[in-house]
């Protein structure tokens, strides 16, 4: 998946969307995940690190990820929606 | 050093500030922003409480003007007053309602030196909400389904074809949302009883409003467009908070609405974007909106430019501004001696 480029991420979490006005907050996991989505990394390469840095299951994270990633599309974050 | 910009004397209208509030006031400080020229502002008031009056910082001397409904003859004959006064060089009008009369006196204004940058009639008549539908046949622009009834009975008749709910409007302001029969019902009554009819029932589009400030320059060229979303809803509907967007989509319509129409003077548009993110255009209002202040915070001065325009002064395009800058509304109580009320209400002038 990848994050439309001109999706604004602060450093502490907030999304902005300039398309829509819309606006989100991220936590920590998240801000990561959208971080490493934004730089075009594999979901592999994603898991990998969460559950490490988290010292998490992977199999837990990659479930999170793909349930980040839908809402993801469900807020017309990424970049193959043309809403 | 010597300030080698024109002193220009500008008259403003809409300096209410309710809950639905006038531009006045916003349109104001975007021309003491100006770099172009320094102003002295002359309000125009229709009321003695309309805050305007009483901001000295910002306007010189304000007068009160007839309603629109004493006719044509009376603004004129008190413009003049006004004008052998303060020798005005640009009016701005900026109620819906008194846009006729404005343009209707456009070249008696001019013959008096006050010159304004205004849409033609045509354009004024051709977007008013009964003719939308119209409108957006003639333009190539989606609109919702709308209908102007003039008994409650034949809002009955449209439940069928639209479905619920129906946006009840006046044909100047005011919209209610109904969700059945009878509360169409009694928004039909309560918004005829305020504006008269023609009542005009509009098809609900479901989605995110977004609106669009901008500026024409009657040749079909756009001069100013900053889309915004509404962030924060009165319950007029009124955005009370917003931010600046960049939807290339909001952009081409408002471009397109330009070309085609060949708009004159500042205007707003209010949008609609379904699910599918088509654009709905729900209204048009021909003048400046309340929020204009924050397209002047992302860098396009819309007053300064529509005041060039009137006096003919070249004006380039913006083609830039900020996304994601917010305006925040607040109310602001200010303490007025009653000396400046008396003034205001009995000689129309202070």
């Amino acid at each position: 998946m990848k994050i439309k480029n001109n999706i604004a991420v602060s450093d502490n979490g907030f999304v902005f969307n300039p398309g829509s006005g819309e606006s989100y907050t991220a936590n920590q996991v998240g801000l990561d995940m959208l971080n490493m989505l934004r730089k075009g990394e594999k979901s592999a390469a994603i898991i990998s690190f969460i559950a490490e840095k988290y010292e998490a299951d992977p199999a837990v994270i990659e479930k999170d990820l793909n349930d980040f990633s839908e809402t993801l599309k469900q807020y017309h974050l990424s970049q193959h929606e043309e809403l | 050093m010597k300030n080698s910009k024109p002193q220009l004397t500008i008259a403003v209208s809409g300096l209410n500030a309710i809950d639905s509030p006038g531009p006045g006031v916003a349109v104001i400080r975007a021309l003491r922003e100006a770099k172009a020229f320094d102003c002295r502002i002359i309000g125009l008031a229709y009321e003695s409480l309309e805050p305007g009056i009483y901001m000295h910082d910002l306007i010189e001397k304000t007068y009160h003007i007839p309603y629109p409904s004493a006719g044509t003859d009376a603004l004129m004959k008190r413009m003049a007053y006004i004008n052998e006064k303060e020798n005005i060089d640009v009016v701005i009008p900026n109620f819906d309602a008194e846009l006729y009369s404005f343009i209707k006196l456009k070249p008696k204004f001019e013959q008096l030196g006050i010159y304004s940058f205004l849409p033609t009639m045509d354009q004024f008549e051709s977007r008013q909400k009964i003719n939308l539908p119209e409108f957006g046949k003639k333009y190539g622009i989606n609109v919702p389904q709308s209908k102007a009834v003039y008994t409650p009975g034949e809002i009955n008749k449209l439940e069928q074809e639209y479905g619920w709910p129906l946006v009840v409007k006046g044909k100047y302001y005011d919209a209610i949302l109904a969700y059945n029969p009878e509360q169409a019902k009694s928004a039909y009554q309560k918004i005829s009883a305020k504006w008269g009819l023609p009542i005009i029932v509009q098809e609900f589009v479901h989605g995110t409003e977004y609106n669009v400030t901008g500026l024409g320059d009657g040749n079909g060229n756009t001069i100013a467009a900053v889309p915004m979303r509404k962030q924060y809803i009165t319950d007029k509907g009124k955005a009370w908070g917003g931010i600046t967007i960049t939807d290339p989509k909001a952009l081409a319509l408002t471009t397109h609405f330009l070309q085609r129409t060949q708009w004159r003077g500042a205007f707003e548009l209010e949008l609609m974007k379904d699910k599918e993110g088509r654009y709905f255009l729900l209204e048009i209002n021909p003048r400046i909106p309340a929020w204009i202040y924050l397209a002047v915070g992302v860098g396009q001065n819309i007053p300064e430019a529509l005041t060039k325009l009137a006096l003919g002064i070249p004006t380039e395009a913006f083609t830039t501004y900020e996304a994601g800058k917010m305006f925040i509304r607040y109310a602001w109580d200010m303490i007025v001696d009653l000396k400046e009320f008396e003034q205001i209400s009995t000689n129309g002038e202070l």
